[in-house]
């Protein structure tokens, strides 16, 4: 392993890995169409076990294909087109959207402070996991913010992604939302991009209204949770 | 392509620099996405200039988790101890979440059609 690991820990093999890894995934995703198979989720389920076995640290790996990370933040200002293409939609149910997903922050904060609490975890723990219903960027520096790990809290907000894009699209069938701005709203409030891709699916209006609630959930939730650390909850 | 990265990439600086004089509260994508957003909305910045590079970088947002979700395999050991808390939390607080902002939206457009009823009524 010794002798193959410069040759596998370039900058050209592992970018090419994380495309050539999610490519696939979305290949595999298409022809099962089994929604928890996500592209994302095969892509990690290869190049976990890789690194593991060629004895990569994730150190080198996140330092080679940081420009991946990095264009999360030019995505998420991206957002802001899409929203802006959506205009029409959004006129008019302006307070509605801010109330819904002001709503959904506060219950989702207090959901995970009470199961946290319930459940006996730290107070490191439930800071990570608090931030966990907005994008990447936001709920690294919100993590930081309020006294949990950064890297553990883009974990959990990987997670929450892949089960809101999951389970989200059955909740809402279940409650019989019909509402297309309401099932973007829920999915981006709750599950960020990764909901947003969801809800891609299901539409442009949703896709659009989708980015539009990872912009207010993430505002929302930086607002919310130095508020809910002065209220000693966690 | 180029032109539209490079507004992103300016909007995503100023919008950094807004999020560093407050402190970082708000993070500067966020701060840079209401600031693209409103330049379009105000007709500062031509839609034209973003409309590509904008289509093509949200299209694709998953791939940009894969480094932060390989992340996982640092904390492998701590995961698996507290995975039924992680898991818990997770599972009941989206599900709420996913209700609750439903929910109150559709609430709220059901009662604007029941008013709009009401006032084509003579």
């Amino acid at each position: 392993m010794e002798k193959v690991r410069p040759y596998v820990s370039s900058e050209i093999f592992l970018l090419g890995l994380v495309f050539g890894s999610f490519l696939l995934g979305v290949s595999i995703y298409k022809k099962t169409k089994l929604s928890f198979l996500q592209p994302l989720l095969i892509s990690m389920v290869m190049i976990i076990p890789f690194l593991k076995f060629t004895g990569i640290d994730y150190q080198t790996f996140y330092h080679q294909t940081h420009f991946l990370n990095f264009m999360l933040g030019p995505s998420v200002v991206a957002l802001g087109y899409v929203l802006y293409e959506q205009m029409e939609y959004i006129r008019g149910n302006v307070i509605s959207m801010l109330t819904a997903v002001f709503a959904g922050s506060v219950v989702g904060i207090v959901c995970v402070v009470l199961v946290g609490k319930w459940m006996g975890a730290d107070k490191i723990l439930t800071a990570s996991l608090a931030p966990k219903s907005v994008t990447t960027p936001i709920a690294m520096c919100i993590a930081e913010k309020s006294g949990g790990i950064p890297a553990l809290a883009a974990a959990f907000v990987v997670i929450c992604g892949i089960f809101g894009g999951l389970v989200g699209p059955i909740v809402l069938r279940k409650i019989g939302i019909k509402s297309k701005v309401a099932k973007g709203l829920a999915l981006g409030s709750a599950s960020h991009a990764l909901g947003t891709v969801k809800a891609m699916e299901m539409g442009a209006i949703e896709g659009a209204i989708s980015g539009l609630a990872i912009g207010i959930m993430g505002v929302m939730t930086a607002l919310l949770i130095p508020v809910a650390k002065l209220l000693m909850l966690f | 392509m180029i032109k539209g990265l490079f507004y992103i990439l300016l909007f995503y600086y100023i919008g950094e620099l807004v999020s560093l004089l407050i402190h970082q509260f708000v993070p500067g994508s966020v701060i840079g996405m209401i600031l693209l957003f409103l330049a379009l909305f105000f007709n500062v910045l031509n839609p034209e200039n973003v409309r590509e590079a904008s289509i093509v970088i949200t299209k694709n947002m998953a791939i940009f988790f894969v480094p932060a979700g390989v992340g996982l395999m640092v904390y492998s050991d701590l995961f698996s101890k507290s995975i039924s808390v992680i898991l818990t939390a997770i599972g009941v607080s989206t599900v709420l979440t996913i209700i609750t902002v439903a929910v109150i939206q559709e609430f709220f457009e059901k009662r604007k059609v029941h008013k709009n009823e009401r006032n084509l009524k003579p």
